[in-house]
């Protein structure tokens, strides 16, 4: 997993609330049994005006130049300012892939669902949470200001704007240091391994029903 | 005396290997049930840093996302479709699983409808899968939730998770369900009370007389939905209900086992006096038949209500979504739901797919036809095994009658992975549990209706009372 520290980056506002992650990734393009090349299809209904399909030249479809991540103001965006219950709907950790892919690297948003914040964590994306007032009040700054970029830091917990406001967010411990340090979770996990097959050895004892 | 738990406090509590001082834990799993979509990349994964599964008898694997719901003697037409159902046959021979049903196996189906019916879904059980309709299993007690990629190779990996405990939620839903409403229109009505991101956070137990007098068919419909209510795990406590649904099936514990594991499945309920951090409190009898108008699974009212207008709503974030939902739903503000007219009708889904849903909606349809003005009406049954003892029962005869099609099972056009969808604008009376933008085919509308429901939809052409169908 790459590594999150601290981020500057360009922000892009997405002003609609309860985000699904079919309308992050639509289902046709689940089919593929990569980790890579969703960006291009991310959010494909809002942002083509045609139908999209896997192995479509992407390139060639007609933009819908109403969506805020086709305008050029935005172009190379890596901060998404979202609503909240940002991620619902289906566990598809496609919606990151696509996110990580398209060059966004972390979410500003008041609330997600649980399993696409869990899933982020996993992909070094940082979904950082900050109360209703202050989201409204950086939706508000980003559409006033062309170029409005944000500054991430993840070691201090902060989203400074540029105008040298501060915005605290809270992280559980555990994710902040697997992101700090861009950890492989399995890794950490089987250096419990026999603390886990004690566990194990104990369940199959106690309810045998369960194995085999 | 011991502090009175509450059911998710116990499996909770039973399942952690190791706590950190933050609560961050490492919990067991139990059962592993990988379908096609979610678990290339995961064993992929685990290939490439040269791991073993940890437990492979762990493992009921099946294709359902992708497959075809007619013409099974053609295979799979769709050549990327074909390459992930193939790479799930070559994954589980490479590493093996407890059982696998591949496609046009007799036992293949959704995931969810063939775990519980093989009896590979226990009670006191944590269960996981790549995904987020996992949650239906919590009908048997059982601490179920659905998982990303990452997560579906650390359990092959580690047979571990590490998670923090969620806050508990109590739904309880008192009284008796008038005649015609089911567990759907019961998990609709919650989430158009609590919103969509009402559990958010939660585990939620169903509990009351209402929900104590569902079949097992009736509590996995509810707890499947608890995902859209924002919980990842929903669940209900373990009774006798659970405990004959049970017995005899494919995996069930037999002879002593069973009389061991039964015995210890009759404490899985919440003690009284347990703590919940968040209670709703519903009335059953006061639960009408339910039909969603908008684009998210909280855009609900009951089949004698208008569609709502936005005008009326102060919050802006809100009428936003309303006016924008209305828009893509092609619908005018305080149009009665009773009025909106229908194209397709789609029975089938890990909601609502078992054989009491093919029931209810045959008993609806029995002798009459499709309105001329639907274009299609499909039941897709949720398993070979569903749809066998359907045939039994001559349930495909009513619905062919009828003028219904007749499918082989699988996902369908809950999602449209596969060639059943809906066509840009079409309006669907829908059995699944999304009415997301899309979700059945691009520019599709949906909306969520029980089986019965859907079934008076398509005799009528529109939405009407199943009520008044008796």
């Amino acid at each position: 997993m790459e590594k999150f520290v601290r981020l500057d980056g360009l922000v892009a506002p997405l002003d609609r609330a309860n985000v699904d992650t079919d309308a992050i990734i639509p289902k046709q393009f689940l089919k593929s049994i990569k980790r890579s090349g969703f960006g291009p299809n991310l959010f494909d209904a809002w942002r083509y005006l045609d139908p999209g399909e896997p192995g479509m030249d992407n390139l060639r479809r007609p933009l819908n130049q109403a969506f805020v991540l086709n305008q050029p103001r935005y172009k190379g965006a890596q901060i998404l300012l979202a609503r909240e219950n940002f991620g619902c709907g289906s566990s598809r950790e496609h919606a990151p892939w696509a996110l990580l892919d398209f060059g966004l690297r972390c979410i500003i948003a008041p609330s997600y669902a649980d399993i696409f914040f869990n899933n982020c964590f996993k992909n070094g994306l940082l979904p950082v949470i900050l109360e209703g007032g202050a989201v409204d009040q950086l939706f508000r700054e980003v559409e006033a200001t062309p170029g409005y970029r944000l500054v991430v830091d993840l070691e201090k917990q902060v989203v400074l704007s540029p105008r040298g406001q501060a915005f605290a967010f809270s992280i559980d411990a555990f994710r902040k240091h697997c992101l700090l340090n861009g950890f492989d979770e399995i890794g950490l996990t089987l250096q419990h391994a026999d603390q886990i097959r004690a566990f194990e050895a104990k369940r199959r004892a106690e309810q045998p029903w369960l194995f085999g | 005396m011991k502090q009175a738990q509450t059911l998710y406090d116990k499996l909770w509590t039973s399942h952690v290997v190791r706590e950190e001082s933050d609560g961050t834990a490492l919990i067991y799993i139990d059962r592993h049930l990988v379908h096609e979509v979610t678990s290339p990349q995961a064993f992929e994964g685990l290939r490439l840093a040269g791991r073993q599964p940890w437990r492979v008898d762990s493992i009921v694997a099946t294709a359902d996302h992708n497959t075809p719901t007619r013409d099974w003697d053609h295979g799979i037409r769709d050549p990327i479709s074909r390459i992930q159902v193939e790479t799930l046959d070559a994954n589980i021979k490479a590493f093996g699983a407890k059982a696998y049903f591949p496609f046009l196996d007799a036992r293949q189906g959704i995931v969810h409808v063939i775990g519980p019916e093989q009896g590979a879904t226990l009670p006191g059980m944590t269960v996981v899968c790549g995904d987020s309709h996992t949650s239906t299993h919590g009908a048997f007690a059982c601490l179920a939730f659905g998982i990303g990629t990452s997560e579906v190779e650390h359990v092959l990996a580690t047979q571990c998770l590490v998670m923090k405990k969620a806050r508990n939620m109590l739904v309880e839903v008192s009284g008796r369900l008038g005649r015609g409403v089911t567990a759907k229109d019961v998990v609709l009505a919650v989430i158009g009370e609590i919103g969509t991101a009402g559990g958010t956070g939660c585990a939620i137990e169903f509990a009351g007389s209402a929900v104590r007098a569902l079949s097992m068919e009736g509590r996995m419909t509810l707890c499947n939905m608890a995902i859209e209510a924002g919980a990842r795990a929903g669940m209900v406590a373990a009774d006798e209900v659970t405990i004959e649904y049970l017995r005899g099936r494919n995996f069930s514990p037999t002879g002593e086992a069973w009389e061991r594991a039964a015995a210890y499945w009759r404490i899985l309920v919440s003690d009284p006096g347990a703590h919940f951090d968040k209670v709703i409190r519903l009335d059953g009898a006061g639960i009408e038949p339910q039909v969603t108008w908008g684009t998210s699974p909280e855009m609900v009212g009951s089949i004698d209500s208008r569609v709502p207008d936005p005008a009326q709503i102060v919050d802006p974030t809100k009428r936003k979504s309303i006016e924008r939902a209305l828009d893509y739903m092609g619908l005018q503000p305080d149009t009665p739901i009773t009025e909106i007219r229908i194209d397709k009708v789609f029975i089938g889904s890990c909601t609502n797919s078992r054989i009491e849903d093919l029931r209810a909606a045959a008993s609806v349809v029995k002798g009459r036809r499709v309105a001329g003005s639907v274009k299609l009406a499909m039941v897709v049954p949720g398993s070979g095994l569903v749809k066998r003892q359907a045939e039994a029962e001559g349930l495909d005869r009513v619905f062919r009658e009828a003028g219904f099609d007749w499918r082989e099972p699988g996902c369908s056009m809950c999602l449209a992975m596969n060639d059943d969808r809906l066509e840009p604008g079409e309006r669907c009376a829908a059995t699944s549990n999304r009415n997301f933008e899309g979700r059945q085919g691009a520019g599709g509308r949906t909306h969520l209706v029980s089986p019965a429901m859907a079934a008076a939809a398509a005799i009528a052409g529109r939405f009407v009372d199943v009520r008044s169908q008796f």
